[in-house]
């Protein structure tokens, strides 16, 4: 795993603009609702996740947080 | 020292001593000898003048200087006043302390540009929309507009809330000598703020508002204030009582018409009515208990206003709660009542 | 691994209350990112709204006051020429700056206020039910214009970036747009461009930003971001306005 994504999946709203905007298309709806009811944002393909951050750059409740790994360039 | 000064100008050294940091006006007659003075004065002394594109951008500027603890004024003349009501609501709501000249002129509408007193609802009542008051000074004099312009601030600090003078035309544009008892305020002497908006360096962030959306804080926000305006109430109201002791007759007045009051009952005494004066010097909080204890069935009032339908008198009316009659005397279109026609209406009574 | 992008810490760690996919989320955190960048945080005093963005307060983590429905210029005049050394912006939304303070936002230009006004722009009033706005397009069908926008009773949509370009008193005006990373990139050096602007005394900025209003549009998050692209930024092209920096 190169990089990674974490969403707060309360404060996900389920407005699909990082999945939209992902250019590997690894990011997902949850099958499940959160307590506001909506389906949060999970990144599914965690291999093909690059941190490149156009998710965290999109996301409008700001709760996406990017994060990569030091070692590998 | 003294000099001699019209009303408006001695309003604006009183402010300036008092450590008046910005000021914000328009031009609107008859006030205009204050933007006009403070143009220059505040710019020497190295402070803020503006002159804003509208009284609502005047009222709002002096809104946002005294967020951040400033010392400031604004100054207009009745149509003006309407249109700052919303701000003046706002800083209500907020509790932003700052200073409100109205140097009142005749009304409704743009009435004309003498002298009047028809805008006391307004000022007393609340004027703007919600569940506010405001304090209302009312100089009589030109000494008095330069003293309670001083005084006018630190009584806005203290409460946390916007001041008016209540003035007109007729002490603003009159000329008296004025003597300067008043020290200047350093700003090191100014009271230290801890809710005002200066930057978060080594504190939590602030906001300064008035709207309160969740459940119950707004009524919290209301009883807050409701309790402020009664402490207030208990503690700011300020009177003139002349003759009154033995009075059988007593007139009630302020501003300038208080000042041609006070001639009409030395004259009405020289005639063997036994008359006196009452005048508030602070018109909110209005001084209600004084005159009701001063009510009695063998004293009649007198309400003499620069007013055509009487407006004060409904507040002297509410505080004799029936105990006393009360009469109304006034005129409008910007000339004066003068001593003879008060004493004649004094003498039908 | 390590932490590469998070919440900015200029903005407060808590839920917005924006719909989904609203664009106030994304330009609220570009400027908490300009200002700690900019390493002026403490000496912020922010003016919000009235509109959707009333709520500023609870969201930025520096001071900031309430002001009248289109006030807030005039509110930031007060602050500014009684603070010079501190860093005053608004936040106003497109009927607050361009319909009911009009006045304020024109004379705060024309004095050449050393202020920053970051203007969201979404072409409707979105916190009473999608009115139409004085940026409303010719033929959108709004709360009050279910016809559609006619500029035969209605008007035009108003260029607040154009008209204010004639003032004298304006420094730098740009319209940007956030549909796109490219774009919130673009908008992110926008308004930091403008937030230096004021830091070097050179007087008044706005930054218009074309922003989206899924609800108020009666769209999906995604259809209003493709409706910006497709349909909003050809009436209102993006890019630099004025610039006498």
């Amino acid at each position: 795993m190169k990089a990674t994504i974490r969403v707060n999946s309360e404060r996900c709203k389920g407005c699909g603009l990082c999945i939209e905007f992902c250019p590997r298309q690894c990011i997902f709806f949850s099958k499940q609702f959160n307590k506001s009811g909506y389906h949060w944002a999970v990144l599914e393909k965690e291999n093909d996740c690059t941190g490149c951050g156009l998710c965290f750059m999109m996301c409008p409740d700001i709760c996406i947080e990017t994060y990569k790994n030091k070692g590998i360039r | 020292m003294k000099s001699f000064l019209n009303g408006n100008i001695a309003l604006c050294k009183g402010a300036i001593t008092a450590g008046l940091k910005s000021y914000f006006g328009y031009p609107i007659t008859p006030q205009n000898e204050i933007p006009s003075y403070l143009s220059r004065k505040m710019i020497e002394i190295g402070r803020v003048f503006v002159q804003a594109e509208s009284e609502i951008a005047a009222i709002n500027m002096t809104l946002g200087a005294a967020v951040t603890g400033a010392r400031a004024m604004t100054s207009s003349s009745s149509p003006g006043i309407s249109l700052k009501q919303e701000t003046i609501s706002y800083m209500a709501g907020m509790q932003v302390p700052a200073l409100i000249v109205n140097i009142q002129r005749g009304g409704p509408g743009l009435g004309n540009i003498s002298g009047a007193q028809s805008d006391y609802f307004q000022a007393v009542k609340g004027g703007g929309h919600g569940d506010y008051r405001i304090i209302v000074i009312a100089p009589n004099s030109v000494q008095e507009m330069y003293e309670t312009a001083y005084d006018a601030f630190d009584l806005a600090e203290k409460y946390r809330t916007p001041v008016m003078i209540l003035s007109d035309g007729v002490i603003g544009q009159m000329m008296e000598p004025v003597e300067f008892n008043k020290l200047e305020k350093k700003e090191s002497e100014l009271s230290k703020k801890d809710w005002i908006l200066n930057g978060c360096k080594n504190r939590k962030p602030r906001s300064v508002k008035s709207l309160f959306m969740k459940e119950g804080i707004l009524e919290e926000n209301n009883i807050k204030l409701q309790k402020k305006y009664k402490l207030i109430s208990e503690n700011e109201i300020k009177y003139e009582l002349y003759m009154a002791e033995d009075a059988e007759v007593i007139i009630t007045a302020y501003g300038i018409s208080s000042r041609i009051s006070k001639s009409a009952v030395k004259l009405a005494r020289k005639n063997g009515i036994k008359a006196g004066l009452f005048r508030p010097r602070v018109l909110w909080p209005f001084p209600s208990k004084i005159i009701n204890s001063l009510a009695k069935s063998n004293v009649k009032f007198l309400s003499v206003e620069l007013t055509c339908g009487g407006q004060m008198i409904e507040d002297v009316k509410l505080a004799l709660n029936g105990k006393s009659s009360v009469e109304f005397l006034g005129k409008t279109d910007g000339k004066l009542i003068t001593e003879e026609e008060i004493l004649n209406k004094l003498k039908i009574l | 691994m390590g932490k590469m992008l998070s919440r900015p810490k200029s903005l407060k760690n808590v839920a917005l209350s924006y719909c989904p996919g609203c664009g106030h989320g994304i330009v609220h955190r570009i400027i908490a990112e300009c200002i700690d960048e900019l390493s002026i945080r403490e000496k912020t005093i922010a003016v919000a709204p009235v509109g959707c963005a009333v709520f500023a307060y609870d969201y930025f983590n520096f001071d900031v006051t309430e002001a009248p429905h289109g006030r807030p210029p005039a509110v930031a005049t007060g602050i500014k020429r009684t603070n010079p050394d501190k860093f005053v912006f608004t936040y106003q939304g497109d009927g607050d700056i361009a319909a009911i303070g009009m006045a304020e936002t024109m004379h705060a230009a024309n004095r050449g206020e050393n202020i920053s006004i970051i203007f969201v722009n979404n072409a409707n009033y979105g916190m009473t039910g999608g009115q139409m706005a004085p940026t409303t397009l010719i033929g959108q069908v709004t709360d009050t214009t279910p016809f559609g926008r006619n500029s035969k009773k209605e008007g035009y949509p108003i260029k607040l970036c154009e008209l204010l370009s004639v003032l004298e008193g304006s420094i730098y005006l740009e319209r940007v747009s956030i549909h796109n990373p490219k774009n919130i990139i673009n908008t992110r050096k926008a308004i930091k461009k403008a937030f230096q602007c004021q830091i070097d005394g050179k007087g008044f900025s706005m930054i218009e930003v074309i922003s989206n209003c899924p609800v108020g549009w009666s769209m999906s998050p995604l259809e209003s971001i493709k409706w910006v692209k497709e349909v909003f930024i050809k009436s209102f092209p993006l890019g630099v306005v004025c610039d006498k920096r």
